[in-house]
C-alpha cells in the first residue's frame, strides 16, 4: 500500500490497533510504577509522546543516510540509544533554560524516558517495517499517543481501584496486570479496521 | 563466610528477590515472545548471557567510570553485549532470529540488566557481580518460561512444537494473544504471592 494516506493509515494503526503498550507490551515498567497518579501520568504520556515522535525521525535519518551508506548496520542499537539519550538530554537543557514552569512539570520525567523501552522499540520497529520518513513521524506520533492513552486509562482505572476490595496476593503490580489485560481485550476490538 | 555469601548472593533472586514477581522489573521486552515456548528459552538465555557479563563488566570498571555519566556507559557496555547475542543469533538460529524480530535488541532497555548494574555491579567486586547478575537471570529466565509453558499449552495445544493435547481440546487464542500474557503473569505473581504471605502469616 503506497498510497497518500498510508501515513495517516500508520498513525490511526499505531493509536489503536498495534498499542505499542497494549499489543507489543512495551514501556511496560514505568506504566506500572507512575500510573498510580493522574497527574504524573499526563506529565509523562506528554513526554514520552514528544520523544517518541522526534526521535524516530532523527533515528530514521541516521539510519537511512549515516549508518546504510556506512554499511554499519549492525551498529544501530548503540546509535540509537545514543541518539536518544542526547536527544533526551538537550531536550532537558533547553526546557530548564527556556521555561520553569514546564521544566518542573516534565523535567524529572525525562531521564526516566531514556531507559523507556517503547522509545527504543519504535525506532526498530519502523527500521524492521521500513517505513520512509513521513511514516515513521506518524508511526512515532501515533505510538506515543496510544501510551498515553493507555496510561491516562490505566491512571483513571487505579484512582478507582483505591477504594475497592483486591485479593491480597494482587494487590499492587498484580491487579495492575489483570486490567492492563481486559485494556488489551478492548483494544483488540479494533483489529481489522485498518489493513497494512 | 564468602562462600554464605556467594549462595545468598546467588539464591535470591530465584526466590523472594526475584526480579519479576517481587520487583515486577523488565518484563517488557520479553513478555511479547512468551508464546512460544522455544522463542522464550532463546530469548531468556539472551538476557542471561547480557545480565552476567555486563555486570562483570561494569564491576570491573567500576572505579573509572565518572559517576556523572554513569547511566550512558552501562547502557554502552548494555548494548555491546546485545550486539554480540544478535549477532550470534543471526548466525545460529536465523529462523528464530526473525520471529524476535526488534525484541533482541529491546533487551538494551530490559529494566533487570541496567537495575543490577546500578544496585550491585557498581558497588561489589567483579566476581560476585558475575555471580549476581547470573542469579538474576536466570530468576526471570524461569518466570517467564512457566508463563510461556501454559500459554504455548493453552494456547495451541503444543510444547516445544509437539503436539500434546488430543484432539478434544479446544485452543484458547486468547492465551497466545497480548491479553493473555497480562492475564498469565498476573495469575502467576497471585500464585506466588499468596504462598509467600501464608507463609509469612505461618511464622508469625
Amino acid at each position: 500500500m503506497n498510497s497518500a494516506f498510508f501515513p495517516l493509515a500508520v498513525f490511526f494503526a499505531a493509536v489503536f490497533i498495534n498499542n505499542i503498550l497494549l499489543a507489543n507490551y512495551l514501556g511496560m515498567c514505568s506504566f506500572l510504577s507512575v500510573s498510580r497518579e493522574l497527574k504524573t501520568s499526563v506529565g509523562l504520556g506528554a513526554a514520552v509522546t514528544f520523544v517518541m515522535a522526534t526521535t524516530s525521525l532523527l533515528n530514521w535519518l541516521v539510519y537511512h543516510y549515516i549508518l546504510l551508506p556506512l554499511g554499519l548496520d549492525y551498529l544501530r542499537f548503540i546509535v540509537f540509544i545514543v541518539v536518544i539519550a542526547a536527544f533526551v538530554q538537550l531536550v532537558e537543557m533547553i526546557i530548564e533554560r527556556v521555561s520553569e514552569t514546564l521544566y518542573a512539570a516534565l523535567g524529572i520525567f525525562l531521564p526516566l524516558i531514556t531507559v523507556n523501552c517503547a522509545i527504543l522499540g519504535v525506532c526498530l520497529f519502523m527500521v524492521i517495517r521500513e517505513y520512509d520518513l513521513l511514516s515513521s513521524f506518524t508511526f512515532g506520533l501515533g505510538s506515543g499517543i496510544g501510551w498515553f492513552l493507555a496510561i491516562l486509562a490505566m491512571a483513571g482505572i487505579r484512582l478507582k481501584l483505591a477504594r475497592a476490595r483486591v485479593p491480597r496476593g494482587l494487590e499492587g503490580a498484580g491487579i495492575t496486570l489483570i486490567i492492563t489485560g481486559m485494556m488489551a481485550l478492548a483494544f483488540m476490538g479494533f483489529t481489522g479496521m485498518i489493513r497494512l | 563466610m564468602a562462600k554464605a555469601k556467594v549462595k545468598k548472593v546467588f539464591l535470591d533472586p530465584l526466590g523472594k528477590q526475584n526480579p519479576v514477581f517481587a520487583q515486577v522489573l523488565g518484563i517488557c521486552s520479553t513478555l511479547a515472545v512468551t508464546n512460544v515456548l522455544k522463542n522464550t528459552l532463546v530469548m531468556t538465555m539472551g538476557v542471561v548471557f547480557v545480565t552476567a557479563l555486563s555486570n562483570f563488566t561494569v564491576s570491573l570498571l567500576r572505579k573509572v567510570i565518572p559517576s556523572r555519566v554513569r547511566m550512558m556507559v552501562e547502557t554502552l557496555i548494555i548494548a555491546s553485549y546485545v550486539i554480540i547475542v544478535e549477532i550470534a543469533l543471526k548466525a545460529f538460529v536465523p529462523d528464530i532470529w526473525r520471529q524476535l524480530g526488534p525484541y533482541v535488541g529491546l533487551i538494551i532497555t530490559n529494566c533487570i540488566i541496567m537495575g543490577r548494574a546500578e544496585a550491585f555491579a557498581l558497588s561489589n567486586p567483579p566476581g560476585i557481580s558475575l555471580v549476581d547478575g547470573l542469579a538474576s537471570g536466570i530468576g526471570y529466565a524461569y518466570v517467564l518460561l512457566v508463563i510461556a509453558f501454559f500459554r504455548e499449552l493453552m494456547g495451541s495445544g503444543t510444547i516445544w512444537g509437539y503436539q500434546v493435547m488430543g484432539s478434544w481440546w479446544t485452543n484458547w487464542s486468547i492465551m497466545v494473544m497480548p491479553p493473555g500474557a497480562f492475564f498469565m503473569l498476573a495469575v502467576f505473581i497471585w500464585i506466588v504471592k499468596g504462598l509467600l504471605l501464608t507463609n509469612e502469616e505461618k511464622k508469625s
